[in-house]
């Protein structure tokens, strides 16, 4: 076999970020290859590399394909030679039929520059047909499951000759029935000489489908293996087996009482109401503890912490909630945080903060009423409050009527947690508290974090990066495909035990029976 | 951290006065001036606007902009669109629009014109029944925009033409005139010309009084305020800018009260000029000091982050509309009072003044920002644009034409210095 790829020494660099650092990545023609590592390790950031998305002279480094060397400027450069990448988010257009979203920006046009449309159509058919898909071309995209659109995208890459597939995080948002189909696709592809790129967290999937493996690890490629011959325990160790570099402050503990419970929380997709994103999830949280939720990319943290506070998300919620072994109402957001929960958002500028406010106001947003005396809102007082937190949380402004959307990540992240402190909670979620944030911030988010398990809150810390979590937490819960899969004491969890929970499946042969 | 409050408790200690941000602040030089300056343009770049605006009107026209008469008609022709812009612009904040106002304000005008001059009610109360009328228009709309969730764009381009279809059903296509005396106040009435009849008198005492004491109420106020922010160190302002800001509000309120009691041809005070003055206070610190005002801002702001503090964004949606029409009835109310009758036809365009009016007075396309005061003074720009072409014997073909390209400008060089603010931030 010949190389159809050669990616040697890409480095790729964002202000005060080395994302890629001397990357090699070799793919043979006509294999599947996976690429595997954490979330944020440089997986997408490659793609975008080789893809053209960072045009050529924003990265070092070269480029082989087809044994000439290429410098892409754009996405159609590369599609031009035959590489087509998938994005995980799918990009078909809702409304326009699955025919005209094959042939979208590549036209099939008749005389006088009219598309034809019998040629459209029946072109479309022929391509659904090899990805295994009788559907009516006809039909508008928003109108078939999410499984079929993603073998919709994969028709439209094979009606621009693809020779090199890239797939990313293909079966995320898949059942798996639909996740088989898919990869039985791969695997039918591969036949016809097509060569793939797949990336993925699911080691099964992997060991499924994958001729190789390339594990990437904080942007460095760590190790390239042949699937066939290496364990998915061996695959963890290369993703995981980072030097625990970053530091965290030290804390004493006192953990008390248990403060928050969930029981059999069972949480539906807020549109699709057959698709159960939370299995029967059982969590406690005590005061003075930090709990970490570890789960990769789609394993429901987010949407199960959003569920719980004042069901942000999801439909037919079912399950229990005690506060001090007591059901509590949590059943829309005032009612939850008047029960004593916080929510601190992974996602700051979109959920968690008016980005054109000043910072007063976003800290007094969750809480006015504390502010509101008779009937007016006591300004002065508004000012006050807010200097408190400036100090106390380090928030590097002169005035607290700095607009929010002006300050740094670390700044805005402690203007979100001063918000949602001010509400006086017993129980603060953080989703991703240090995500988009550098290092020397980070280190103070940890500290703010020990501070308040040591006033006696119960913290539930949800992240990706699991060396955060065993830097900081007490208890670590694993989530995979919605369903709590372990729990581990602080002194038994290793990156190695947690990854195995965290990407177990509920039947681990289903996807490999083939 | 080692920090005198605990961050924990929600509590923050005091601050002490050694880190006053006030002295942090104050601008010893030239230079930290103009950069305060610079950073207020956006706020400030408008009353600017409107002092300009003044100043070539008042030369271009000979000096027959700024006379008694001349001021006293800017304010009462342009009473009911400055009313519709204070809803309109809480509207616009909370990241909506309304169409339908100017429809709204005909209906009401048309129904209290009914219960007036057809079944003989009292004045006042028609009046109350027009307002409640104009409340039920808007909890209609606000169903449609919060609880069903369509475009309020959609509700009330809808609204626009429901409304104006129930004026010309209630009006059976003719005008009711004329009105009774009392309701025609509102729109069109002064305070007590009878006993201070302009020729006779060389200062119109209530207007004078009235004017003094809006003076000391403003500028105690001001001083208050300061002096509560300061003793408590959270000042941001320097001293020499709220000096100038107090002053040049200090002396708008002698100008206006010289040219409504005392100038040459004063007839005294426009009685809708105390309910704009009532309602521009009132708003304002609904706007600034109220739950409900500082919701709004929060939700046109950012919907999902208000969603996720516990701000009940539909109700708010809910309660603007209600606010909206009850505004957009007074404004019909007033419109009707001062042209002594009720037309199918009343109110037509109001709803684009009005929103003009909020765009230029610096409110965001995108929600989330806009002041009472800039609405206001961003319609009366409009109304001074008005008056001083209409003075100058300008046609009202190239008025809708200087006026479209006032509105664009504007618009623009908003979005020009939030460009700029952004990339310097």
């Amino acid at each position: 076999m010949t190389a159809i790829l050669e990616m040697r020494g890409i480095t790729k660099e964002f202000p005060g970020v080395k994302a890629l650092s001397d990357v090699t990545l070799t793919v043979e023609r006509g294999e599947v290859h996976a690429i595997c590592g954490e979330n944020g390790a440089g997986k997408s950031t490659l793609m975008k590399v080789l893809s053209g998305v960072y045009p050529h002279g924003t990265y070092d480094g070269e480029i082989v394909y087809e044994a000439e060397p290429v410098a892409f400027r754009s996405i159609s450069d590369s599609e031009h030679k035959g590489i087509v990448i998938i994005h995980q988010e799918l990009a078909l257009s809702p409304h326009l039929s699955l025919a005209e979203n094959i042939f979208l920006g590549n036209e099939l046009t008749g005389r006088g520059g009219l598309i034809d449309w019998h040629a459209t159509n029946t072109e479309a058919q022929r391509l659904l047909a090899r990805v295994g898909l009788g559907d009516n071309p006809a039909v508008r995209a928003n109108e078939v499951g999410v499984g079929k659109q993603q073998l919709v995208e994969i028709a439209k890459a094979l009606s621009k000759d693809v020779k090199l597939l890239i797939l990313d995080e293909p079966t995320a948002a898949l059942n798996d029935e639909d996740s088989a189909h898919l990869l039985d696709l791969i695997r039918h592809l591969k036949g016809q000489g097509i060569t793939s790129i797949i990336i993925s967290h699911k080691l099964n999937e992997i060991k499924a489908i994958a001729d190789k493996v390339t594990v990437i690890r904080d942007g460095r490629t760590i190790e390239t293996l042949v699937t066939d011959d290496v364990t998915e325990d061996r695959i963890i160790k290369a993703m995981v087996g980072r030097d625990l570099e970053s530091r965290y402050p030290e804390r004493d503990v006192t953990i008390g009482d248990e403060v928050f419970r969930i029981e059999d929380w069972r949480v539906h997709h807020p549109t699709e109401a057959s698709r159960v994103i939370i299995h029967d999830a059982n969590l406690s949280v005590r005061a003075g503890e930090v709990v970490g939720i570890a789960g990769l990319m789609g394993a429901g943290r987010t949407e199960l912490a959003m569920s719980v506070f004042g069901r942000s998300y999801g439909s037919h919620i079912t399950g229990t909630a005690y506060l001090h072994g007591k059901a509590v109402d949590v059943r829309t957001v005032p009612a939850a945080i008047r029960a004593g929960l916080a929510y601190a958002t992974e996602d700051r500028k979109r959920y968690g903060l008016n980005l054109i406010e000043d910072i007063k106001r976003n800290i007094s947003a969750a809480a006015l009423d504390k502010l509101v005396k008779r009937v007016l809102v006591d300004g002065e007082e508004e000012i006050l409050v807010a200097e408190g937190y400036r100090t106390s949380m380090r928030i590097k402004t002169p005035t607290v009527n700095a607009i929010v959307g002006k300050l740094s990540g670390g700044n805005q992240q402690k203007v979100v947690l001063s918000k949602w402190l001010f509400t006086d909670p017993e129980v603060l979620i953080l989703d991703e508290p240090t995500r988009g944030i550098d290092v020397g911030a980070k280190y103070e988010i940890y500290t703010i974090i020990n501070q308040l398990a040591a006033a006696g809150k119960a913290v539930i810390v949800i992240s990706s990066e699991l060396p955060e979590l065993l830097g900081i937490c007490d208890r670590i819960y694993t989530l995979s495909e919605g369903r709590m899969t372990g729990e581990f004491p602080i002194a038994a969890a290793t990156p190695e035990a947690l990854m195995q929970r965290m990407t177990q499946e509920k039947e681990a042969d289903h996807v490999l029976a083939q | 951290m080692s920090s005198p409050s605990d961050p924990s408790t929600g509590a923050p200690a005091r601050r002490s006065s050694q880190g006053d941000p006030a002295r942090d602040l104050a601008p010893s030089t030239l230079r930290t001036a103009s950069s305060f300056l610079l950073s207020r343009v956006q706020q400030i770049g408008i009353f600017i606007a409107l002092v300009v605006i003044v100043l070539l009107f008042q030369g271009l026209t000979g000096g027959r902009l700024l006379t008694a008469g001349n001021v006293a008609n800017i304010i009462v022709q342009n009473s009911y669109i400055l009313i519709l812009a204070i809803g309109m612009v809480m509207v616009i904040i909370a990241g909506h629009i309304d169409l339908s106002v100017g429809s709204v304000a005909a209906f009401v005008g048309a129904a209290t014109g009914v219960m007036v001059v057809q079944w003989g009610w009292p004045w006042w109360l028609a009046i109350v029944v027009g307002i409640v009328l104009g409340a039920v228009v808007g909890a209609w709309q606000g169903f449609w925009v919060a609880v069903v969730g369509i475009p309020a764009f959609i509700v009330t381009l809808a609204g626009m033409l429901i409304f104006r279809g129930l004026t010309q059903i209630t009006l059976g296509n003719t005008q009711i005139t004329p009105f009774p005396t009392e309701y025609r106040q509102l729109g069109g009435g002064y305070l007590f010309p009878e006993l201070f009849p302009a020729s006779t008198s060389p200062a119109e005492w209530i207007t004078v009084g009235l004017g003094l004491l809006t003076l000391v109420l403003f500028v105690g106020s001001q001083l208050r305020g300061r002096s509560k922010r300061v003793k408590l160190g959270v000042e941001g302002e320097p001293a020499w800018w709220f000096w100038t800001r107090t002053g040049f509000g200090a002396l708008l309120i002698v100008l206006l009260t010289y040219l409504l009691g005392i100038a040459e041809g004063s007839r005294g005070t426009p009685i809708v000029l105390i309910v704009l003055g009532i309602l521009v206070v009132t708003y304002s610190i609904v706007m600034q000091r109220t739950r409900f005002g500082r919701h709004i801002y929060a939700v046109g702001g950012n919907r999902h982050a208000a969603d996720l503090s516990g701000i009940r964004s539909k109700r708010i949606d809910f309660m603007l509309f209600v606010n909206m029409g009850m505004l957009a009835a007074l404004a019909g109310i007033v419109f009707t009072g001062r042209l002594n009758s009720a037309g199918p036809g009343a109110g037509n365009l109001f709803e684009l003044d009005a929103i003009a009016a909020a765009f230029i007075g610096g409110a965001a396309v995108q929600g989330g920002i806009g002041t009472v005061v800039g609405a206001i003074t961003g319609g009366l720009i409009m109304g001074v644009l008005n008056n001083g072409m209409s003075l100058m014997g300008v046609s009202t073909d190239y008025q809708q034409f200087i006026k479209g390209m006032v509105l664009l400008l504007a618009v623009a060089f908003d979005v020009y210095n939030k460009r700029r603010a952004r990339s310097l931030g």
